[in-house]
């Protein structure tokens, strides 16, 4: 079965917000502070503009609460008194002439009365950048398990390392963009997002009106990875409160440089580790620190942290772990939700520090990993007991075997011997990621969805749950089409259009494949019950009784689900003991890195990626999924770099934020282990964020191989490489 | 709005001959996409970084963002619209479209590259694309869809 | 905003002679058209399109050089044999200026014009001892191109003149070599430009990126006629230090730029030289 909507898009008929032409529309820009933070003095306009044709909105306009509802209400949707960041927005401007309004927008001048902001996170801040409680660490959390200082105390070796990871862009190719409009009484907002119901909650919140009064509807969304989670929903408030202000459509679509200057990016982190191993390398005692920088507001912070903290003690066993984590609050832009959600910066310390804890051991890395892999039957830091019959070690021993590892060791010892300038490395990285939402998460959120029996003998999917690239329609197309024994033509996806479909969730956390689409198995089920048909009706008998039902009733019938745990999930959200995670996917990455000692820039030449995420629904899709993961890994840990300065990216452009092209990545190589997981629809786990955990280590380590250093941050670009050669000894390029 | 005339200018689209008057300040990528309404073609960084809004200029891949509505005069463009669907059945089969943002872009240089297979002698197919950013595919679904088009790859 | 569109060189050279405003000669538009509708000058000043001036396009060969048209672009270049065969390193720096859809549209000359210290091509024009020809309704005048700046973003083109074409003189090469250390493989801007050409008039060695414009270094070539190939990066240093000094900026660090251009120096003059 090929992409339902693949046509569409390689024809350039798919239609995203910037597409939608609309009669009378207006042009809608944010004015933003400049400052970090401070009190706003005075906003000034500039006489030489004609005001009075165009709109202006400042939060006196906003009719129910200035707050972007998520976890917090903390964040304004203009800023009244106080900017808490740069680029935090302040005013709201619209004209049917998207030149004037540009225009406008640097014609006012917000000042403002500066305050000393806190914008490093590894230093603690001073009295006077205090702005949240008394350390202004937005929230604390802990894993403990065991006997944590006994065991360091009589380990036969204790490892330390501290890591870093940067703040990483998304670089969707379409920017975030919102259309809004009034009908009879009712807000329309449609745009580029994930979540509807995020931005439906926001909305009737911000807008003062009943769940009916706001209708949030999906366009085709040019890419997401967790970027057009929670932001969407401040440009979907914008796009709102101008369209009430001036009674016209309006539609803002961010310029590649707003998008990235003022929009989420992933998590800058900090994580220490302390390691306690036995005589034979295995794993006694993980102390972990994690400190993550949240940006100005609370947004998605806590829930980033915890997925973080919950993966930082890698797939291994250990009897002794204690991980603190925090979260702070600084003055730059809110950290927000990026595919992988905290646990790529933990994985990459614990993968590189499981290379150092070979080194101080005298293992290889592969054997160190393999006398401490999980095991079925072995218990993760939060105690939640491992069995689902996937063989870790196997997958690292294929994922071994099929980069070559001890083949090209050779070779590359003997390329060391011959080659003025060039050096290879192979290193490796072992992980897991656990699917859907975090702990109780899922059973809060009470996922909803309906599958309807349509007059003509066709089954209606109504999820909130979008499309971003990812493959939801076709996965669901699929799901319903083996349940119900129908080819893919007869099962339509409804849009995800908040007036229509019950709310299924947000689309993130890995969730959408393993959690929606066991729902769209349940209620294909529920409406074979609702059809009174046999558990084992499938094909003719559905289409025949659906027709029939909608001759007889004059109504469609609906299939419902609900959101159920798993039997056995259980979880602590006081002690953060238990089943973290309903399922894990399980991965191991081998990267083959060359290092020019000429330029020190490093190019990855081959990279073999092994999972096993369950029963593969889809074989292209999937692939691509993890390629193009990869791909974002392999950025982020070599080139994709934010610069800040006080408190502002100074490289937002993609001609100095640097994504990978075509030619600077070799052909991914993917396999998957199919261990089926009984909880997932036929057999599937969670797939899109487990293939961004292991690229950065797997990379860096093979960096680290390759000329002998040992790196502790990313991205690895070669000038900080170079400085690290040059801190190494005995390290410098034999001449010919 | 602006002040300035507007430019007249004829040029051949997709086959057809267009004659329009544009701002002289109207890029190509916003004559195609807002004065004629040929939304096919995205607009993803404006500084010619991204190749989303890529077109043919007399036969070679430009980014219309980065080419004024005026320098079209007496030129042949071609757009995402005017490509055959028929023609799309490998990139389909290989993933080479995710989010679709990009897509457009890649379609228009990969048809390039199929139509002009003797580029391969000199360059390789990974750095003709290289003007495409793609965030989704990691590129090995474009490059596998372009390989089968040419009948080079099993 | 206004735009010139005239069919002729003699018209061009009239309207850049008779404009009040300065106008700016837009060719492919590669440089002056990024961000352009969020660029605040994009709308107030005037643009003298070339695109339509015929004469000035395609690739020229002569007994004793070769020139490129001001609209001869990098694709231009790429797919001619001719220019392969005898300035191979003319392709090779092409082959680096963005992607298929630049090289299409970026022109040698506007490369000149633009300025930038991080140009790809004007490192390797320069090292070929390229003069450009400017032309204006008084007449044409020939400036080197390693006399062409004075300063950052600063070309000794007056208001009224137009690059015509650069002229390459064709000298037999011992060996040229071009070398761009970028942020990643393609679609990059230099952190550190090289061209390096040895003829009987002695070697040529140009750096980008690492001043205030593309420069030629002549005390690294003193460094090379008098005392032969260095044994290593570092004695290339004191003259590195007299021809270039590089800074820290969004792109890179100076310490950076300054070790990696005697290293792909160093490995440059060594590779087929001697």
């Amino acid at each position: 079965m090929e992409r339902i909507e693949g046509l569409a898009k390689l024809t350039g008929r798919e239609r995203y917000v910037d597409d939608l032409q609309v009669d009378g529309a207006l042009w809608g820009m944010t004015v933003r502070s400049r400052a970090p933070r401070g009190r706003i003095r005075e906003i000034r306009f500039d006489p030489a503009v004609d005001w009075s044709e165009i709109v202006v909105v400042d939060h006196r306009d906003i009719p129910g609460a200035n707050e972007v509802l998520l976890i917090e209400p903390d964040q304004p949707v203009l800023a009244a008194e106080r900017v808490r960041h740069v680029h935090e927005p302040v005013l709201l401007l619209a004209h049917p002439s998207r030149e004037v309004v540009r225009r406008a927008a640097h014609a006012i001048e917000i000042e403002v009365d500066p305050e000393p902001p806190y914008l490093d996170v590894s230093v603690p801040p001073r009295p006077d950048q205090l702005q949240r409680g008394e350390d202004n660490v937005f929230k604390r959390l802990r894993i403990e398990k065991g006997d944590v200082d006994t065991a360091l105390a009589r380990a036969a070796r204790v490892v330390e390392g501290e890591y870093r990871t940067g703040a990483q862009e998304h670089v969707y190719i379409e920017t975030q963009g919102m259309l809004a409009w009034e009908e009879n009484g009712v807000v329309f907002i449609k745009g580029s997002l994930q979540c509807p119901y995020y931005v439906h909650k926001a909305a009737i919140r911000a807008l003062g009106r009943e769940p009916d009064g706001v209708r949030i509807v999906q366009a085709a969304t040019g890419g997401g990875f967790g970027g057009k989670e929670e932001y969407p929903s401040m440009i979907a408030l914008h796009a709102a409160l101008l369209t009430l202000a001036a009674d016209r459509p309006v539609k803002i679509v961010y310029d590649r440089g707003e998008d990235m200057e003022a929009t989420t990016k992933r998590h800058p982190a900090i994580v220490r580790h302390r390691t306690g191993v036995d005589a034979d390398g295995r794993l006694v005692a993980q102390d972990i620190d994690v400190v993550m920088d949240g940006g100005a507001y609370v947004t998605l912070s806590p829930v980033v942290l915890s997925r973080g903290i919950i993966h930082a003690s890698g797939p291994y066993r250990c009897e002794n772990v204690r991980i603190h984590g925090r979260v702070m609050l600084t003055n730059s832009p809110p950290h927000g939700a990026f595919r992988g959600f905290g646990a790529p910066q933990t994985h990459f310390a614990n993968e590189r520090h499981m290379d150092v804890v070979a080194a101080a051991a005298g293992l290889d890395p592969i054997e160190l990993r393999r006398r401490n892999l999980l095991l079925d039957g072995d218990e993760t830091a939060t105690g939640q007991r491992i069995v689902d019959g996937v063989d870790r070690i196997a997958l690292l021993d294929q994922a071994v075997d099929l980069s070559g590892w001890r083949e090209k060791e050779a070779a590359h010892a003997e390329l060391a011997r011959t080659d003025p300038w060039l050096r290879r490395g192979m290193g490796l990285a072992c992980f897991h990621h656990g699917a859907g939402f975090t702990g109780s998460g899922e059973v809060m959120l009470a996922s909803r969805l309906d599958v309807a029996g349509l007059p003509d003998g066709r089954v209606e999917v109504r999820s909130a749950n979008i499309e971003m690239g990812q493959g939801t329609l076709t996965i669901f197309t699929a799901i319903a089409a083996a349940r119900l024994g129908l080819a893919p033509s007869e099962v339509a996806i409804a849009e995800a259009d908040t007036g229509r479909v019950p709310n299924s969730g947000p689309t993130v956390a890995s969730r959408t494949a393993m959690i929606v689409g066991r729902l769209v198995e349940e209620a294909c089920d529920d409406l074979r019950l609702r059809l009174g048909l046999p558990a084992d009706a499938r094909g003719e008998e559905i289409r025949q009784a659906v027709r029939e039902h909608a001759r007889a009733t004059g109504e469609e019938t609906v299939g419902r689900a609900e959101y159920e745990p798993p039997r056995g999930v259980l979880w602590d959200d006081a002690t953060y003991r238990g089943d973290a995670y309903a399922a894990y996917g399980w991965g191991a990455y081998v990267a083959e890195v060359e290092v020019d000692l000429r330029t020190w820039a490093t190019r990855v030449v081959d990279f073999v990626a092994v999972q096993d995420v369950g029963t593969v629904l889809h074989r292209t899709l999937a692939a691509g999924q993890v390629q193009g993961g990869v791909a974002q890994g392999i950025g982020w840990a070599l080139m994709e770099e934010c610069r800040w300065k006080d408190g502002a990216m100074q490289n937002a452009q993609l001609t100095n934020y640097i994504v990978p092209t075509s030619f600077d990545l070799p052909p991914i190589r993917v396999h998957f282990g199919e261990t089926p997981w009984p909880g997932g629809p036929m057999g599937a786990k969670g797939l899109g964020e487990l293939p961004i955990d292991g690229p950065a280590p797997a990379v860096v380590n093979a960096v680290a191989r390759a000329i002998g250093v040992a790196p502790t941050e990313i991205p690895l670009t070669p000038e900080r490489l170079m400085d690290l050669d040059r801190r190494a000894e005995g390290r410098h390029a034999r001449i010919a | 709005m602006h002040g300035s005339p507007e430019l007249p200018l004829s040029f051949t689209l997709n086959g057809d001959a267009v004659s329009v008057e544009a701002d002289p300040a109207a890029r190509l990528l916003d004559l195609l996409r807002y004065d004629l309404g040929m939304t096919g073609t995205k607009e993803g960084c404006g500084e010619g970084e991204c190749g989303a809004c890529t077109v043919w200029i007399d036969g070679l891949p430009a980014d219309s963002c980065l080419v004024p509505a005026f320098q079209v005069d007496g030129r042949e463009v071609r757009t995402i619209e005017s490509v055959d669907p028929a023609r799309l059945g490998p990139l389909l089969s290989s993933g080479a479209t995710q989010c679709g943002a990009c897509t457009p872009g890649v379609v228009m240089t990969g048809l390039w590259i199929l139509e002009n297979p003797g580029l391969l002698r000199s360059h390789a197919i990974r750095e003709l694309m290289a003007g495409n950013l793609c965030r989704c595919t990691g590129y090995d679904g474009i490059i596998e869809g372009i390989e089968a088009a040419l009948g080079t790859r099993s | 905003m206004k735009v010139e569109r005239p069919r002729a060189l003699a018209a061009a050279l009239g309207l850049l002679g008779d404009a009040a405003a300065p106008l700016v000669p837009l060719a492919g538009g590669t440089d002056l058209l990024v961000h352009w509708p969020v660029r605040p000058d994009a709308r107030t000043r005037g643009y003298l399109d070339l695109q339509r001036l015929d004469e000035l396009r395609g690739i020229r060969w002569s007994e004793d050089a070769l020139e490129l048209g001001a609209l001869a672009t990098y694709w231009d270049v790429i797919t001619d044999s001719r220019v392969g065969a005898e300035f191979p390193i003319l392709v090779e720096a092409a082959r680096q200026v963005g992607a298929i859809q630049i090289q299409s549209r970026g022109t040698w000359a506007g490369n000149v014009a633009n300025g930038s210290p991080a140009a790809d091509g004007v490192p390797v024009l320069m090292a070929f001892g390229a003069v450009i020809v400017l032309e204006s309704r008084q007449g044409r005048r020939e400036v080197p191109l390693d006399a062409y700046y004075s300063g950052y973003r600063e070309g000794a083109r007056r208001e009224a003149e137009l690059i015509v074409a650069i002229r390459i003189p064709r000298r037999a090469h011992a060996l040229q070599r071009f070398v761009k250390v970028g942020p990643r493989r393609a679609q990059a801007i230099a952190k550190v430009g090289l061209a390096v050409a040895r003829s009987e008039e002695g070697w040529r060695v140009v750096a980008a990126s690492v001043a205030p414009t593309v420069r030629r270094c002549r005390a690294v070539e003193r460094r090379l006629e008098e005392r032969g190939l260095p044994g290593s990066p570092e004695e290339l240093d004191d003259a590195l230090r007299a021809d270039v000094a590089p800074i820290d900026d969004l792109r890179s660090t100076a310490d950076y730029r300054a070790r990696v251009l005697a290293r792909v120096l160093f490995d440059a003059t060594r590779k087929g030289g001697a």
